[in-house]
């Protein structure tokens, strides 16, 4: 079939990965506040800040690494907000996360108007770094080798993330957090410090992954541009349960159908967007309904944690 | 800070009125409290920004309000929103977080407008406007059947599911619109258009649709079952604790089902509503997306429908004030979704706070 050409299958593999970073980073993100117990429905608020705080210290820096660094601090500010609002003071996760997305997408659209809406600037494309020998692949070299260095990161936090599971005092008290907190505050690690800080994590990545999407993949900031991003990772984090391979897994996936659309006008073929853009959201029911029965979630997840309370 | 405020405010009333009374009054305080202290946050936002907010919000409370269009377009707003906001009043105290109703508002408005227009050739007025309503409602009742089942025999979160029920719906919604449903008589992509006569009907020589009558109703009843009925007894029972409920011999999966079957029917019937009443047709790429800010709401006016009511009502008057708002003075619509994000927050914190304060007077 004339469909599966390496032009074909390069921009597809490299639109996966550059639809997909984000994702990962938010997946993984969420499965941290999951795994404590916090179910972060702000993701989607988190990535956006993030977003927006990438491309404006990367245009005015001229930066991208600093650009970066201020979409996590953008994100975990976020964060800050909703650890303090419902993991210190116990208010109702669905009702902040929703506050705090909302809340978002009118700050940075507002300043976005403010500042950006006459001139729409671009930052230029990221310098990539070539791994040599695997860059010379055909179509998964291109694509996956010869990346910008936080994609690289990006996926290297996976294995750190399965190493801080499997291997660490931390990852076992997040487990605990998430599934019975009042044993692990019996054990006398304090839950209320263990779901904050998974929580900023939390805003770390998904800031960085809002970054990501102003910075790498678009190079400019449009309002509500992660455009449901953060709910995917959500769903995302969910169906992996808790396994941080499954996240990247899942990520790539969704990366690929969000962008098959680029793929395949490459190749020719014109279906309409609004059906290709169905697929991933498809395939995630397609999957829940065939293994909907083995997940699991963190038996506390989503309540909050109050000392001596039955 | 400020919110600490409101609470001491709402100590004031103690100087012994009837109890009935004093409680009026304390719910009064602690709903309308965070509504100034979030509306002078956001005005302090506006100052920072260059504006001013005493302009600002007296254009928007004009708009909103008190102009002679002000207050019947802030109801013609209200319309859609009401039915939406009886859906999780239903299901949340059941348990049963359906985020699905985005999804199914689109849908339903989308096979309503299509449906309509091909009707009204055929059958009476009043006939089409019921069938209307009842296929916004069975759309959004199919909508919402996979996660249901799911959910109620394999214990799958709802909320990954209706949230993925609702990506798709709203791009199924466009799918119909741009390649099944399409009026050939415009270039503009959008659904054949169901003429004004033919509509649901106003009320008062005004521009409200008695579509709003309809909304109300659906909250009002949807609010009596869920507290005055054995059923709403049964729904409340498993949401508070299924394995109790079990035990108490309900038939847990099938209530999971029907609530599922409510909520996201009346969020089908919301679409139906918005088309029959105001809307007339379906354009490409509609996506109200009300339905996930109206949850909160509903959550903060403690799955009361009165309350809720009255939230979704001011919720209108921000957006649609803040829409003239920006038109006129240059200020970016965007800022009525940070007073509504505030104002959830302090909502949030008051009861945070009231909650503490009721603790510490009982012990």
């Amino acid at each position: 079939m004339g469909l599966f050409t390496e032009a074909f299958l390069t921009s597809l593999v490299l639109g996966a990965v550059v639809a997909g970073i984000p994702l990962l980073l938010a997946g993984l993100g969420e499965q941290l506040s999951e795994k404590a117990g916090v179910l972060n429905i702000g993701l989607e608020g988190m990535m956006l800040i993030g977003a927006y705080m990438g491309f404006l210290i990367a245009y005015v820096s001229g930066s991208t690494t600093l650009g970066f660094v201020f979409g996590a601090l953008g994100g975990m500010a976020v964060a800050a907000i909703m650890a303090l609002l419902c993991v210190r003071l116990g208010l109702n996760q669905i009702v902040i996360g929703i506050a705090l997305t909302l809340g978002a997408e009118g700050i940075t659209a507002l300043l976005h108007n403010i500042q950006f809406s006459r001139t729409y600037p671009r930052l230029d494309a990221m310098d990539t770094l070539p791994i040599p020998f695997l860059s010379g692949i055909p179509v998964i070299g291109p694509a996956v080798f010869d990346r910008p260095v936080i994609v690289y990161i990006a996926i290297l936090l996976v294995f750190v993330m399965i190493y801080l599971f499997r291997a660490t005092h931390l990852g076992s008290a997040l487990q605990a957090a998430g599934d019975k907190p009042a044993a692990l505050d019996a054990a006398g690690v304090d839950v209320i410090r263990t779901r904050t800080v998974a929580v900023l994590c939390t805003g770390l990545f998904a800031g960085l992954g809002g970054a990501f999407m102003s910075i790498v993949g678009a190079g400019v900031f449009v309002p509500f541009m992660t455009h449901g991003n953060g709910f995917i990772g959500i769903v995302l984090a969910m169906l992996a349960r808790g396994k941080p391979l499954w996240v990247l897994g899942g990520a790539l996936l969704f990366g690929a159908c969000l962008s098959m659309t680029t793929a395949l006008q490459v190749a020719g073929v014109d279906i309409p967007t609004d059906v290709i853009q169905m697929l991933p959201f498809a395939m995630v029911m397609l999957v829940v309904i065939l293994a909907g029965r083995r997940a699991s979630l963190p038996l506390a997840l989503g309540s909050s944690y109050v000392r001596g309370a039955r | 800070m400020s919110a600490a405020q409101t609470t001491r405010t709402a100590d004031k009333p103690t100087e012994a009125p009837p109890e009935h009374r004093r409680e009026w009054a304390h719910m009064a305080l602690i709903t309308i409290g965070p509504v100034v202290v979030a509306l002078v946050i956001g005005g302090l936002g506006l100052i920072a920004m260059g504006g001013n907010p005493l302009t600002s919000y007296s254009y928007v409370a004009g708009r909103g309000l008190v102009s002679p269009s002000g207050l019947p377009a802030t109801l013609t707003r209200v319309g859609p929103p009401v039915p939406i906001a009886a859906s999780p009043i239903g299901a949340l105290p059941a348990g049963v977080s359906d985020l699905g109703g985005d999804g199914a508002v689109p849908l339903g408005a989308v096979l309503v407008a299509a449906a309509g227009p091909a009707l009204v050739e055929i059958f009476p007025v009043w006939i089409v406007l019921i069938v209307g309503l009842l296929i916004g409602a069975v759309v959004g009742m199919l909508w919402s059947v996979v996660p249901a089942l799911l959910r109620a025999y394999q214990g799958v979160n709802e909320i990954i599911t209706t949230l993925m029920m609702t990506f798709l719906g709203v791009s199924l919604a466009n799918v119909l619109v741009k390649l099944a449903f399409l009026d050939p008589t415009t270039t503009v992509p959008q659904t054949r258009t169901l003429p004004v006569e033919d509509r649901l009907p106003r009320l008062f020589d005004t521009t409200v649709s008695s579509g709003l009558l309809i909304g109300l109703a659906v909250i009002i009843v949807v609010h009596l079952v869920m507290t005055r009925t054995a059923f709403g007894l049964k729904l409340r029972v498993v949401g508070a604790n299924s394995k109790a409920a079990i035990h108490a011999g309900l038939p847990v999966p099938l209530l999971t089902v029907m609530v599922f079957g409510i909520s996201a029917a009346l969020a089908g019937l919301a679409g139906a509503v918005d088309i029959l009443g105001t809307q007339g047709n379906v354009r490409a790429d509609w996506n109200p997306a009300y339905s996930l800010t109206v949850v909160p709401l509903v959550f903060l006016a403690r799955f009361n429908g009165f309350g809720t009511i009255a939230f979704v009502f001011l919720f209108s008057v921000l957006l649609i004030g803040g829409e003239s708002a920006a038109r006129k003075l240059g200020v970016p619509n965007y800022f009525s979704l940070v007073i509504v994000a505030i104002l959830l927050v302090v909502l949030g914190l008051t009861e945070y706070l009231d909650q503490r304060r009721q603790q510490k007077v009982r012990n």
